[in-house]
């Protein structure tokens, strides 16, 4: 069977899903930049949404229904705000630490090392 | 012209566009991953992310592409883009991460992405079906996802479930919109006061002037 002939379908977009998740977390180990952690952590939720989306959405299953109905479309439109706010204070916190110690680099926060 | 209509009609468009987004989301967040200067890689982020708001246009949910690219690309990149000018200095545009976290890391990255993969691709339940490349638009979704926020469900329940047999009421998402906002508010609030300018501890702001004083 052939993954690429057949109709989309939900697990069409897990697989994007998957993608996204993976790059963001090896974003968030990798990248010593704190900006560049953000983005990591919006690259997962971003993958999580592709998820939330394709198990709501009313058209990839065909005639059988959506999986989550419209719970799917509503969690995925929360998770999108509360990526707004997450960023903002995100941003407020590098901010905040780039004032107080010159640098954005995540190695160097290191004052509370015991 | 004769020949190449048939041509078009035989191209499965919703697949097409599907693969062509999906391809664009992933390289691009690839990229990200892979780029050392931090204005490259909040570029490619904004790329990407459109390009998955495609993918909700694709699944037709338009009204959550339509805020991914509203509040995601337009708001919280923005929101990002700022924060790397304003702390774009030389030295930290480009931090190199030492090899042998890059090779940990991307080891890391490739199990958990066979994990992801076997799980998505396996289960009979994900693999049904698909959409039929030759429907027509659905109808909008907007209306029943604004009703739900207001506490009213118009929408049809999903088949199999037990509220599809139970012709009862069922509950929007009134209190938790109300929770979203008013914490959404209190974040806000937050993160004005932190990122607030202030003077450095230590040392003065701007030299002290003093009135009358020998220079």
């Amino acid at each position: 069977m052939n993954p690429l002939a057949d109709p989309v379908g939900v697990s069409h977009y897990l697989v994007v899903g998957a993608i996204l998740f993976t790059t963001g977390v090896v974003c968030m180990a990798v990248k010593r930049n704190a900006l560049g952690v953000l983005m990591g952590i919006e690259l997962v939720l971003n993958g999580a949404n592709v998820n939330f989306v394709a198990f709501g959405s009313p058209v990839l299953r065909g005639e059988q229904g959506s999986i989550l109905g419209l719970d799917g479309q509503v969690i995925a439109l929360f998770v999108i705000l509360l990526a707004a706010a997450e960023a903002a204070v995100a941003l407020a916190i590098t901010l905040n630490f780039y004032n107080n110690h010159a640098t954005v680099d995540v190695d160097r926060a290191d004052d509370l090392k015991g | 012209m004769n020949l190449s209509l048939p041509l078009l009609a035989a191209i499965n468009w919703h697949g097409f566009f599907f693969l062509l987004f999906a391809a664009l989301a992933c390289s691009l967040a690839v990229a990200v991953v892979l780029a050392e200067n931090v204005v490259r890689m909040a570029f490619y982020l904004v790329l990407s992310l459109g390009a998955t708001a495609g993918l909700f246009f694709l699944a037709g949910a338009e009204f959550i592409g339509a805020m991914q690219l509203m509040i995601y690309v337009g708001g919280t990149l923005v929101l990002l883009v700022f924060g790397v000018m304003l702390t774009a200095q030389a030295p930290f545009v480009s931090i190199r991460t030492p090899v042998g976290d890059r090779v940990l890391a991307g080891l890391v990255g490739f199990s958990l992405l066979a994990v992801l993969l076997l799980a998505a691709v396996t289960s009979p339940v994900w693999r049904g079906g698909g959409a039929d490349p030759t429907a027509r638009a659905t109808e909008p979704m907007a209306t029943p996802l604004g009703m739900a926020l207001v506490g009213v469900r118009v929408d049809a329940a999903p088949t199999g479930s037990e509220d599809s047999q139970a012709a009862g009421v069922r509950s929007g998402y009134l209190l938790p919109f109300e929770i979203v906002s008013v914490h959404l508010l209190v974040v806000l609030v937050g993160a004005a006061y932190l990122a607030r300018a202030k003077r450095r501890r230590g040392l003065p702001a701007r030299p002290t002037v003093r009135m009358g004083g020998a220079p």
